[in-house]
C-alpha cells in the first residue's frame, strides 16, 4: 500500500461505503458529543420521523453553552435566571432518558466544556471519528482522531445512524520548526498561523500539525493549536497520537485499561503519517520568530505581535477597525481595557490557568477592571483549586466561576457592555462576540493575565520571572 | 424537502469578506428550542440599533431589497460557529439562494439541508454581481449556471449528489436511512477486523 497520511488512515478506516462521483462517502461515526444549545432541533426531527437514537452508547452529552457560571444557579442554591437557557437545559434531560444516552448534568462533577471533558474522562482516542454540534470539535484532533463541528440536521443524522455524508476534504500539512520563546505559547503559535494563511486557509482541508515544535507541545497545548483550526476555515485540525498523547490518555476513566491500553497503544503508533505520504500542500513556519499575539480586528485573522502596529489593510479591515474603535498605524500596546476573560475550550485547562496564575500570584486586578475565570470543566475547577489557584485568583479580585462556554460566546448572559474592550483567552473577536457592541482582543492566558493586572494591553513578558 | 430548480429574483448585496454566522444570527438568541420563527434575528445588530429601530442605511432595510430571494454576499460567507440558526433565519426572512466566491464549510452543508442554494460562482462574475444589486438574476440548479442580465452566464460547480438532492427533494436523512444495510454490514465485519480499537470504549451509566 503506498504511504498514506494520518487523515487517510481514519478516513479509509471509517468507510462504510467510499465516495464515488455521483455520491458522497458514508462515514462512521465513533464518538457524538452534544451539548444543549444545538440539539433540540435534531431530537425535534427524530421524532417528527419517529426515529430513535440507533446507538444511544455512542453519544454523551454535556450542559456548557447556556448554562450558568454562578454557583447558587448552577447547584440549585437559585433558579436559573435565564429562562430559555432552563427550558433548554430541562430539553436535554428529558431526551436523554427517552433516548437513552448519557448525560453529564448540571451538578455532575464530570460536566464541563464539551471539548474539555472528551479528552479528560479519555473518551476522545486516537483514531478515533469524532463529531458535535460545535465547530471547535477540532480540538479532539490533538489526539489523531478526524474530529469535526456539524450542524443541528446532521446531529439528527448521526444520532439515527451513526453515520454522517462527507465529501473526502483535502489534506494540508502545517510543518513548525523551532523553539518557542519564553512568554510564547500554543495560542500564540496557532494565531500566527491563522495571521498567516488567513481565516479561510484551511477552508475544505484537514489540517495535520507536525515538526519538532508541535511534538514538544503538551497535549493541553496541542488542543489550543487544533481548536483554532476552524478559525483558519478548516474542516479539522489533527496531530499524530506519540507518547505525549499515550501518557495522558493512561489511566483515564474510559480509556482502555491494563493489556487493553497496551494493545491499543501498539495500534495507535500505526496512525502516524508514513514516511513519504504526500498532502495537498505543505506550509512550514518557524517557531522561534513568534512573538506574543494579540487581534486587533473582527476576526482571528487580524492578528499582530503585541507590540506590533495595526495594519492598514484593505476596506474590510477599515470596517473592522471602526468597529473596534481602533486606527491604522495605531499600537495597542499600552490601551486600557475593562475586562479579562480566561476561559473556553481553547484555554482554560489547567496548564491554562496555572500560566495565569503565575502572573497574578502576589499581584491585584487593576481597579476598575471585571476578570472573569472560568475552568473549563468541574474537574479542572477541583484540581486548580486542590493546588490553591482559586486562591490566586480570588486574593487578586477575580471572579472564579463554575465552568462552562460563558463569555466566549456569552448566550448565557455572562457579557460585556458596549464599548468595552475584553482580553480574552477565547478563539472568536467576531462583532458581538461577547455582547452587543463589545470589542475582544484575542490572546493566550499569561497575556490576559498581564492586562489583568495593568489593566491595559501588556507585553506578558513584563512578567517573566 | 421541497425541490429547487430555479430561483429567479433581484439581489441584495452583502459585499463584507468573511461574514460570520454570528452576525447572521447572534448569539443571544440561541436559547431556542425551535427551528424556525427566526427573520426578525436575521443579521439583528446589522439591521437594528439598539433601541431596535431599523438601521435605513443596511442593505436589507432599504425599500428596493423587500422580497428579495437571493444573496450576494463577500467571500467566506458564513464562516465560524456551526449554529444551524443562520441559514434557518436566512431562509425564514426569504432567501432561497446565496452567491459568494467562497462559502464556509458547514455553513454550505447546513445550508443544503434546508433548501438554501450556496453558489460558488467566479471572482469576476462576483465582481459583477456586487457592482450590480438589485440585478433580476437566474440561479439554475439544474443547468449549474447563474444567468445574469444581458445574457451573461456564470457556471457553478454543484456537486452531482447535492444537485440531485434539491432537484429531486431528496432528504439527506432519507438517503442515509436507506444505507442502513450497508452500514449494519460494515459494523459487523469491523467487530472481527485487527482495528476495532474505536469500539472498545462502553459508557458506564
Amino acid at each position: 500500500m503506498s504511504a498514506r497520511t494520518l487523515f487517510e488512515k481514519i478516513w479509509q478506516a471509517h468507510e462504510v461505503l467510499p465516495e464515488t462521483a455521483d455520491t458522497p462517502a458514508v462515514i462512521a461515526v465513533d464518538l457524538h458529543l452534544t451539548h444543549e444549545v444545538t440539539s433540540p432541533q435534531a431530537f425535534a426531527l427524530l421524532k417528527s420521523r419517529g426515529l430513535r437514537v440507533r446507538r444511544p452508547e455512542r453519544t454523551l452529552a454535556t450542559l456548557d453553552h447556556a448554562v450558568p457560571t454562578d454557583t447558587a444557579q448552577v447547584f440549585g442554591g437559585a433558579p436559573i435566571r435565564l429562562e430559555s437557557a432552563a427550558r433548554q437545559i430541562g430539553e436535554l434531560e428529558r431526551n436523554a432518558r427517552e433516548y437513552g444516552f448519557e448525560l453529564l448534568g448540571l451538578g455532575d462533577a464530570r460536566r464541563g466544556i464539551v471539548h474539555v471533558i472528551g479528552p479528560e474522562l479519555g473518551l476522545t482516542q486516537p483514531g478515533m471519528t469524532i463529531v458535535c454540534g460545535d465547530s471547535h470539535t477540532s480540538t479532539h484532533g490533538a489526539f489523531g482522531t478526524f474530529a469535526f463541528g456539524i450542524g443541528s440536521t446532521e446531529v439528527a443524522h448521526v444520532l439515527a445512524t451513526q453515520c454522517l455524508l462527507q465529501r473526502k476534504p483535502r489534506t494540508l500539512a502545517i510543518a513548525v520548526d523551532g523553539v518557542l520563546a519564553p512568554g510564547v505559547g500554543a495560542k500564540d503559535l496557532v494565531l500566527a498561523i491563522i495571521g498567516r494563511i488567513g481565516v479561510a486557509g484551511g477552508a475544505r482541508q484537514a489540517i495535520e500539525y507536525r515538526g519538532a515544535t508541535i511534538r514538544a507541545l503538551s497535549m493541553e497545548e496541542r488542543m489550543t493549536v487544533c481548536n483554532m483550526s476552524i478559525e483558519a476555515g478548516a474542516r479539522a485540525g489533527m496531530i499524530a497520537p506519540d507518547e505525549t498523547t499515550f501518557a495522558y490518555l493512561r489511566g483515564r476513566p474510559r480509556a482502555p485499561a491494563g493489556e487493553d491500553f497496551e494493545r491499543a497503544v501498539e495500534r495507535w503508533r500505526g496512525l502516524a503519517s508514513d514516511a513519504g505520504a504526500v498532502f495537498d500542500r505543505e506550509v512550514v513556519f518557524d517557531a522561534g520568530s513568534i512573538e506574543p499575539m494579540i487581534t486587533y480586528g473582527t476576526n482571528p485573522g487580524m492578528v499582530m505581535a503585541i507590540g506590533g502596529e495595526i495594519a492598514a489593510g484593505d476596506g474590510g479591515d477599515a470596517q473592522a477597525l471602526r468597529y473596534m474603535g481602533l486606527e491604522a498605524g495605531e499600537k495597542l500596546l499600552g490601551r486600557a481595557v475593562q475586562v479579562v476573560f480566561i476561559g473556553s475550550c481553547t484555554n482554560a485547562r489547567l496548564s491554562d490557568l496555572r500560566a495565569a496564575a503565575a502572573v497574578l500570584r502576589g499581584r491585584q486586578v487593576a481597579k476598575g477592571l471585571r476578570v472573569l475565570v472560568v475552568p473549563g470543566s468541574q474537574q479542572v475547577k477541583r484540581a486548580a483549586e486542590a493546588e490553591g489557584l482559586d486562591r490566586v485568583f480570588v486574593d487578586a479580585g477575580a471572579e472564579w466561576r463554575e465552568s462552562g462556554c460563558s463569555m466566549c460566546v456569552g448566550i448565557n448572559g455572562d457579557i460585556a457592555r458596549p464599548g468595552e474592550y475584553v482580553v480574552s483567552t477565547s478563539n472568536r473577536n467576531f462583532e458581538g462576540r461577547q455582547g452587543q457592541g463589545v470589542r475582544t482582543l484575542l490572546a493566550s492566558p499569561v497575556t490576559a493575565a498581564a492586562a489583568a493586572v495593568t489593566g491595559r494591553v501588556t507585553d506578558p513578558r513584563e512578567f517573566l520571572d | 424537502m421541497e425541490p429547487v430548480r430555479l430561483i429567479r429574483s433581484r439581489t441584495v448585496v452583502l459585499p463584507e469578506a468573511d461574514i460570520d454566522t454570528d452576525q447572521i444570527f447572534p448569539a443571544r438568541f440561541l436559547t431556542t428550542t425551535s427551528g424556525g420563527g427566526f427573520a426578525d434575528m436575521l443579521f439583528a445588530d446589522w439591521r437594528f440599533d439598539a433601541a431596535g429601530r431599523p438601521k435605513p442605511e443596511f442593505a436589507l432595510n432599504r425599500p428596493e431589497a423587500a422580497g428579495c430571494e437571493i444573496l450576494v454576499a463577500g467571500p467566506n460567507f458564513g464562516c465560524g460557529s456551526s449554529r444551524e440558526h443562520a441559514p434557518w433565519a436566512l431562509r425564514d426572512y426569504g432567501f432561497r439562494a446565496v452567491i459568494s466566491t467562497s462559502i464556509a464549510d458547514i455553513f454550505f452543508s447546513n445550508a443544503l439541508k434546508n433548501g438554501l442554494v450556496p453558489v460558488r460562482v467566479d471572482a469576476g462574475s462576483h465582481a459583477w454581481l456586487v457592482a450590480n444589486p438589485g440585478a433580476e438574476v437566474e440561479v439554475d440548479v439544474a443547468a449549474g449556471e447563474v444567468r445574469l442580465p444581458g445574457g451573461r452566464a456564470a457556471p457553478f460547480q454543484i456537486d452531482p449528489f447535492v444537485r440531485q438532492c434539491l432537484l429531486n427533494g431528496v432528504d439527506e436523512l432519507g438517503y442515509l436511512l436507506s444505507r442502513l444495510p450497508a452500514i449494519e454490514a460494515w459494523e459487523s465485519r469491523r467487530g472481527r477486523s485487527p482495528l476495532p480499537l474505536e469500539g472498545t470504549f462502553t459508557f458506564k451509566r
